[in-house]
């Protein structure tokens, strides 16, 4: 297996695909020629051509739209949105159009596409490049939404996201993208939408986390072991669909559990993990289930690094699973 | 009426076409000179700041002073504008301080807008020029708006929306153009045709003859103009602006320009286009242009240019020793805003942010159990 970053992950699911599936197309800003603002695309314009791989005007809604009717004729678009902050535009043709497809169609229209894009803080990005708006997503029945956290996961993930029959968010922690570097296999790779993965074995408290919070946490799990706390740390992978029985597994035995992300703490979706554990879970609880996360504020920019979950409060909130 | 000719004043051995030199003032004349150079000295420090990381990001207008300084200089104290993020020399002709400008990109205690932003979005109300936003084309149709709320409450304030090639591509500029020709908006839509939106030519962007002929399918003149001649584009928007505040409704620039540099600090141009169009546009450079046309009519002595030039980088090499030596906004201030007054939970997050102990950020704090 090859050392790969989450980036290079992503080129490699994206070339794995192009080459055996004509009906794959990938296109949006600054894809083709320059190959992403983040090189995700690189090389792909060479090796498919510019009928696959291109790029387009400047409008979120148009790529959109565009990838819909795409997929609507039966090809298979991939369409980057170079950062989430930037997806508004097209708010309407995926909440509207590609998650209600098939529903208002009883099934006789069906919208097979991919939006990927690089989503969440920690690059110095102020407002419009860090956030992370899954949430809005995970509302909109219809909609799937994956948040690799490792190099393998994204191979993984992106393939069985362009093979699915229903449209996919595909949000990448671009944090991660250089920053961490991990084996990949060669060739075939799938990891299925809606399996989960424990990310870290532990005892004492159960930590929900995905994308650029897994390394976080796992950082946080270190310091906490050496104080005599084992941590177990749950990577869903994908928000939808949700693997709800690893999660509620995981608290069931350690009784404990704290929920990390980096979106606005009001209505993110460790809200909802906490609602399952609540309903499904609460004979098993011994400590109020804790949401770490950013502020209920835009997102900063010379603050960036009290808004963001640091280590510090990771710990903090497992602290408060033990204190209350 | 919509052209696809190209407006052009300043010719290549400095003399103003015949019939078309607007007679500016010698004052006025040297203030556009000093606010064109100003912006490139300004921009020339902010890349390299960033290059020896001491700010985050710089993104330059190099090559398009002309296009956004002289559309600029025809307009009153009193209008506004709607400006994207490459018009520097703006704020700059507004009077806004150096030392304003350069706490934005520091985002201390003494950036106007608190150190919300990356570097180059600025907010200067003094100067009537609006907070920028990253989206492409927001601004556009924002634009349109406040000119419908001027006719509504009968001012005579002139709007001013700047954007790129690429922002003609946006919804806002579909929607702020079509609101701004029904109500017959006070607006001068200034698209800054640079040819590149990062790395897309302006053909990826349109199969239009022209971004100036778009105007015609929304009821409004509109006017190609050669971006890089100060002259030109000030005349140009001078009328759009007089007819802007006589009630006769909005118009679209073009200026024809080019980026010369790469689109931000992260980006490198020189693996997307080729030198040749880079060397073509260096011929035209805005500066050196106006710079004839100045000395033609003995405003100007070369021999001067380098006591300007160093004056105006000791003011801003000024402003930036001053910036450094600032802290970052206070940690309150980061719930500041959100609201005129904070909700019982923005105050809850406060407090427990304030009752954190232990090193921020990344390092890690010591365990609390
Ligand atoms: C809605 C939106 N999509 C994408 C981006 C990323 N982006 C920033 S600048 C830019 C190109 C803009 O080109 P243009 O409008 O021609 O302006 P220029 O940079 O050339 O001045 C892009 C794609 C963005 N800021 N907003
Ligand atoms: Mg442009």
């Amino acid at each position: 297996m090859a050392q790969k970053t989450l980036i290079e992950a992503v080129t490699d699911a994206l070339h794995h695909e192009m080459a055996q599936d004509d009906r794959v197309v990938v296109f949006g800003e600054d894809v083709g020629r320059k190959g992403g603002v983040f090189g995700a695309t690189a090389g792909l314009q060479e090796a498919y051509g510019t009928e696959r791989c291109f790029d387009t005007p400047l409008s979120e809604c148009g790529i959109i739209g565009t990838a819909v009717g795409m997929a609507v004729y039966g090809m298979r678009p991939v369409a980057e949105i170079q950062f989430l902050d930037f997806i508004y535009p097209a708010f309407d043709q995926i909440v509207s159009e590609a998650a209600k497809m098939r529903y208002r169609s009883g099934g006789e229209y069906t919208c097979p596409l991919v939006i990927r894009s690089p989503y969440g803080g920690g690059i110095r990005g102020g407002h419009y490049h860090s956030q992370s708006s899954e949430a809005y997503f995970c509302h909109t029945p219809g909609l799937k939404v994956v948040v690799p956290s490792t190099p393998a996961d994204t191979k993984g993930l992106l393939i069985a996201s362009i093979r699915d029959e229903d449209p996919v968010m595909f949000l990448e922690p671009k944090r991660s993208y250089r920053s961490l570097k991990g084996e990949v296999p060669e060739g075939e790779h799938y990891v299925p939408l809606g399996v989960g993965r424990v990310a870290r074995e532990g005892t004492d408290v159960t930590v929900v986390a995905y994308g650029a919070m897994v390394p976080i946490v796992e950082k946080a799990a270190e310091k906490a072991a050496e104080l005599g706390k084992s941590v177990e740390i749950i990577d869903p992978r994908t928000l939808v669909p949700l693997d709800e029985e690893l999660i509620l597994e995981s608290v069931r035995k350690t009784g404990r559990c704290v929920v990390v992300y980096e979106a606005p703490k009001t209505c993110g979706f460790g809200a909802e993990i906490a609602a399952i554990v609540a309903e499904k879970a609460i004979g098993h609880l011994e400590g109020p289930v804790v949401r770490v996360a950013g502020f209920d504020t835009p997102f900063p920019y010379s603050l960036e690094h009290l808004y963001m979950p640091d280590v510090r409060r990771v710990l903090k909130g497992i602290q408060r699973t033990f204190e209350w | 009426m919509t052209t696809s000719e190209l407006l052009t004043i300043i010719e290549k051995d400095g003399r103003a076409a015949k019939g078309k030199d607007p007679n500016l003032s010698a004052d006025d004349l040297r203030r556009l000179h000093r606010t064109m150079l100003a912006a490139r000295i300004l921009d020339e420090r902010g890349l390299a700041l960033q290059r020896q990381g001491r700010i985050g990001f710089y993104l330059q207008a190099l090559g398009q002073e002309a296009s956004h300084v002289g559309s600029a200089f025809a307009m009153r104290d009193s209008d506004w504008f709607f400006p994207a993020y490459r018009q520097p020399g703006i704020p700059i002709l507004r009077g806004v301080s150096y030392d304003d400008i350069v706490c934005e990109w520091y985002g201390n205690d003494g950036d106007t807008s608190k150190g919300r932003q990356m570097p180059v979005h600025y907010s200067f109300r003094q100067a009537n020029f609006v907070s920028i936003s990253s989206p492409i084309g927001t601004q556009i149709s924002q634009a349109a708006g406040a000119g419908m709320a001027a006719r509504i409450r009968g001012d005579d304030t002139v709007f001013m929306t700047y954007f790129g090639d690429g922002g003609t591509s946006s919804n806002d500029f579909h929607s702020g153009l079509n609101f701004a020709g029904v109500f017959k908006a006070p607006v001068v839509f200034v698209c800054e045709n640079n040819h590149w939106a990062i790395s897309v030519p302006l053909k990826g962007q349109t199969a239009s003859d022209s971004m100036a002929a778009k105007a015609h399918a929304y009821g409004m003149p509109g006017v190609r103009v050669d971006g890089n001649d100060v002259l030109a584009v000030y005349r140009v928007c001078k009328e759009a602006v007089e007819r802007a505040r006589k009630g006769e409704g909005p118009t679209l620039v073009e200026t024809v320009t080019y980026r010369m540099g790469s689109h931000s600090s992260s980006d490198d141009a020189s693996r997307y286009r080729d030198a040749e169009e880079y060397e073509s546009w260096k011929q035209r450079d805005p500066i050196e242009r106006f710079e004839r046309y100045l000395e033609n009519k003995k405003l100007f002595d070369p021999a001067d240019k380098q006591a300007l030039v160093d004056g105006i980088k000791a003011e801003i090499n000024e402003a930036i020793k001053r910036a450094e030596a600032r802290p970052r906004p206070a940690l309150e201030t980061l719930f500041e805003d959100v609201f005129m007054n904070p909700t019982p939970q923005l105050r809850a997050q406060r407090d427990e942010l304030l009752a954190l102990e232990g090193p921020e950020s990344d390092d890690v704090g010591e365990f609390p159990l």
